[in-house]
């Protein structure tokens, strides 16, 4: 199969088929009824013409009778374009009329019969018959009145629609064809850019996109969702190297500490109590290594989108209340407050889970990092409020803050802020955070609360 | 206890049994899905250890035929898997618990005998009995000594819990988990302010302490003092 067999086998050549089968189909049908009520008007006017001149004749003959009637219709029969005309006498000869040879069969009829017949004029080329509707009129003394009309124009005109209607349908057929080549070809054009592009993404170019022509048709509407699938692709590539770049650092960091204090407890050997202290110690080291592992790929399967975790319906002041249930105890301990003021309901579709992880991750940095200067208490400020058609979950403290150069980094996977990497902790607190809200569809923002930090959690509402 | 342990990893699960015949327990080993099936199928354990990933057969698909056969052995699930997807689709297959890989064999352990311990009347007894304090399901009161002390709902959760788990090791994932039902790893040991304000509520100004720190492991409460806390603490798997 070539070129020709391909444009075959496209949708547009079956369209074309399937519509030119259908239009024919019309056309005939359409051709093939008005020809036939046409004809049957043609007809019946015939017919009535036929009538209505017998009446006249007739009258002629009672009138003036059988001398008359032959005057008058001698002097019809002259006018140009007139009706067919015969009076015969009981023998079948002609007495007056434009008829040339009427049928014996015509002139057997009795009174009153209408038929076709076919006839030659007198005027007419010889041999040439013509088609008509005659009727017949007896007269007494076994005279017979002809009267008839030429239909030979009737028959034409039928001719002529039907002939009108080839015309139209090899036309239509030709049209057809023609633009089921040039859109057939224009398609496959389209069709195999798009396939030669992900022949060479395949081929790993994923910064290759299709080409967009611009005139907003469903090929433009394909590539353009195509290519926000291939961002979105290419987005996902890009965490995933970023994910194993940032695995090898601040894995390997740990690991490597963990291995070089086994080494050295091995090599200095000691006592029990020695290798005791040692293990454990690793073993809290290793404890570490596996929380960083785990928020690293609960970050990965959010940011994936697939995390899977089904939302339900939750009221988020519910959340709030839970959390800073559990947290108040802690916050006292540590010497601080903390206070909850919310709107609720609060409705959002949600993780209940994550997004309690994502506030108890806010609560904790508060915690940690947020504790004022100068001997002052710490106070943490939980608000739950509508902000437009976002819920805002908030997280004040009234701490040092983060410097607005530094809350991007703050809130990027493994963006420790150097004075967080003394600290325990996986270094992915606001990155999870920030990986919970992208996959409520919502954000993170860190703003200034003058002084501390404020993070908010920006949810769309349900 | 009899437990089955139907784990792949052959070092993983040697140390396993090793540690729970240590502890008291017969432990008996299977080292794919068939051969796991089989022996549940076979039955007379307390508690099955499965794993989620197994040689031959899918380790839910085992417990799922336990309890299409109407067979209510307590199950904990082992996996790698440990996303709250992950844990819901275990738990709905019929296991009784879920403990993602790594984990502490403190933490197997105590959640093994948990949930050996589910079946047993302690859950429809309405009132707790711990040396002189008594929980009362019903009237949600506390008492010492015949002196009510007041708790907060919460605080009433936790004791109940601990209460029903009396004379046994809980850990702090599994207060989280059960009196919270949080199931993800605060980086601050809230569980620990909770459990230090329960404690000074009922067992301060009482010479006898009832609520005790397991080093390592998480708290137990009793009338003596936990007994195998020192070695616990640094008993562990590496999964």
């Amino acid at each position: 199969m070539g070129a020709l067999g391909r444009l075959i086998r496209t949708t547009a050549f079956k369209l074309s088929l399937v519509y030119l089968v259908v239009f024919s189909g019309l056309t005939l049908f359409l051709t093939a009824y008005i020809a036939n009520n046409t004809a049957q008007l043609l007809d019946s006017q015939v017919t009535e013409t036929i009538d209505s001149e017998i009446n006249s004749l007739s009258d002629q003959y009672e009138r003036g009778g059988l001398r008359q009637l032959v005057s008058a219709v001698d002097l019809r029969s002259r006018r140009p374009g007139a009706s067919l005309y015969l009076v015969a006498d009981s023998s079948g000869r002609t007495v007056v009329g434009n008829v040339a040879d009427p049928p014996l069969s015509i002139l057997g009829l009795s009174d009153g019969d209408t038929t076709s017949v076919t006839y030659q004029r007198l005027d007419g080329d010889a041999g040439r018959r013509y088609d008509a509707v005659v009727r017949v009129f007896a007269l007494p003394g076994g005279f017979k009145l002809l009267v008839g009309r030429d239909i030979s124009e009737i028959g034409q005109l039928r001719l002529l629609i039907f002939g009108a209607s080839r015309y139209a349908i090899i036309v239509m057929v030709l049209t057809g064809f023609i633009s089921w080549f040039f859109i057939g070809r224009s398609v496959l054009k389209r069709v195999e850019n798009m396939a030669e592009t992900s022949r060479r993404l395949m081929s790993g170019d994923l910064t290759h996109r299709l080409a967009i022509k611009g005139s907003h048709d469903e090929f433009d509407n394909l590539a353009l969702s195509l290519n926000e699938m291939l961002d979105r692709i290419e987005a996902l590539m890009t965490g995933l190297q970023e994910v194993s770049d940032n695995i090898a650092h601040d894995l390997k960091t740990p690991l490597n500490r963990l291995r070089g204090r086994l080494e050295e407890t091995l090599r200095r050997g000691g006592e029990v109590e020695d290798y005791r202290e040692a293990i454990t110690s690793a073993m809290e080291e290793a404890d570490n290594l596996i929380r960083i592992f785990d928020a690293l790929l609960k970050i990965a399967r959010m940011e994936a989108g697939s995390s899977g975790d089904s939302f339900e319906s939750l009221d988020a002041a519910d959340i709030l209340d839970e959390i800073v249930e559990l947290y108040e105890p802690v916050v006292e301990d540590a010497g601080g407050r903390l206070t909850l003021e919310t709107k609720r309901p609060l409705p959002l579709k949600g993780n209940r889970t994550l997004l309690s992880q994502a506030l108890s991750n806010l609560i904790d940095n508060a915690i940690k990092y947020g504790q004022p200067e100068g001997g002052k208490g710490l106070s943490i400020a939980l608000t739950g409020a509508f902000d437009g058609e976002d819920i805002c979950l908030m997280v004040t403290d009234n701490g040092p803050g983060i410097p607005e150069a530094d809350r991007k980094k703050a809130l990027s996977r493994f963006g420790r802020l150097d004075e967080a990497r003394s600290r325990q902790g996986s270094g992915l607190g606001l990155s999870l955070v920030a990986a919970v809200a992208r996959l409520h569809g919502g954000r993170v923002v860190l703003g200034d609360a003058e002084p501390g930090l404020k993070a908010s959690l920006h949810l769309p509402k349900a | 206890m009899r437990i089955l342990v139907i784990e792949d990893d052959s070092e993983a699960a040697a140390y396993l049994v090793k540690a729970l015949d240590e502890m008291g327990h017969v432990a008996e080993h299977a080292a794919d899905g068939e051969a796991g099936a089989f022996m549940a199928e076979e039955g007379g354990f307390d508690v099955l250890i499965v794993d989620r990933m197994l040689p031959k057969r899918d380790g839910l698909s085992i417990i799922e035929d336990m309890r299409r056969r109407g067979d209510h052995t307590p199950v904990l699930v082992l996996s790698a898997l440990g996303q709250v997807d992950d844990r819901v689709r275990g738990l709905r297959a019929g296991g009784d618990d879920y403990l993602t890989k790594p984990y502490a064999f403190t933490e197997l352990l105590a959640r093994v005998e948990a949930l050996a311990r589910r079946n047993r009347p302690a859950d429809v007894e309405t009132t707790y009995r711990v040396g002189d304090l008594v929980l009362d399901r019903l009237s949600h009161t506390v008492t010492r000594a015949d002196t009510e002390i007041p708790l907060q709902p919460r605080e009433f959760r936790l004791l109940e819990y601990l209460m029903r788990n009396a004379g046994q090791v809980v850990t702090r994932t599994m207060l989280l988990e059960n009196v919270w039902d949080y199931h993800f790893d605060p980086q601050t040991n809230v569980i620990d302010v909770h459990v230090s304000r329960l404690r000074g509520k009922i067992d301060k100004g009482f010479d006898k302490p009832l609520l005790h720190t397991v080093r390592g492991a998480g708290y137990m409460i009793r009338e003596a003092g936990p007994d195998r806390g020192g070695e616990a603490a640094w008993v562990r798997s590496g999964g």
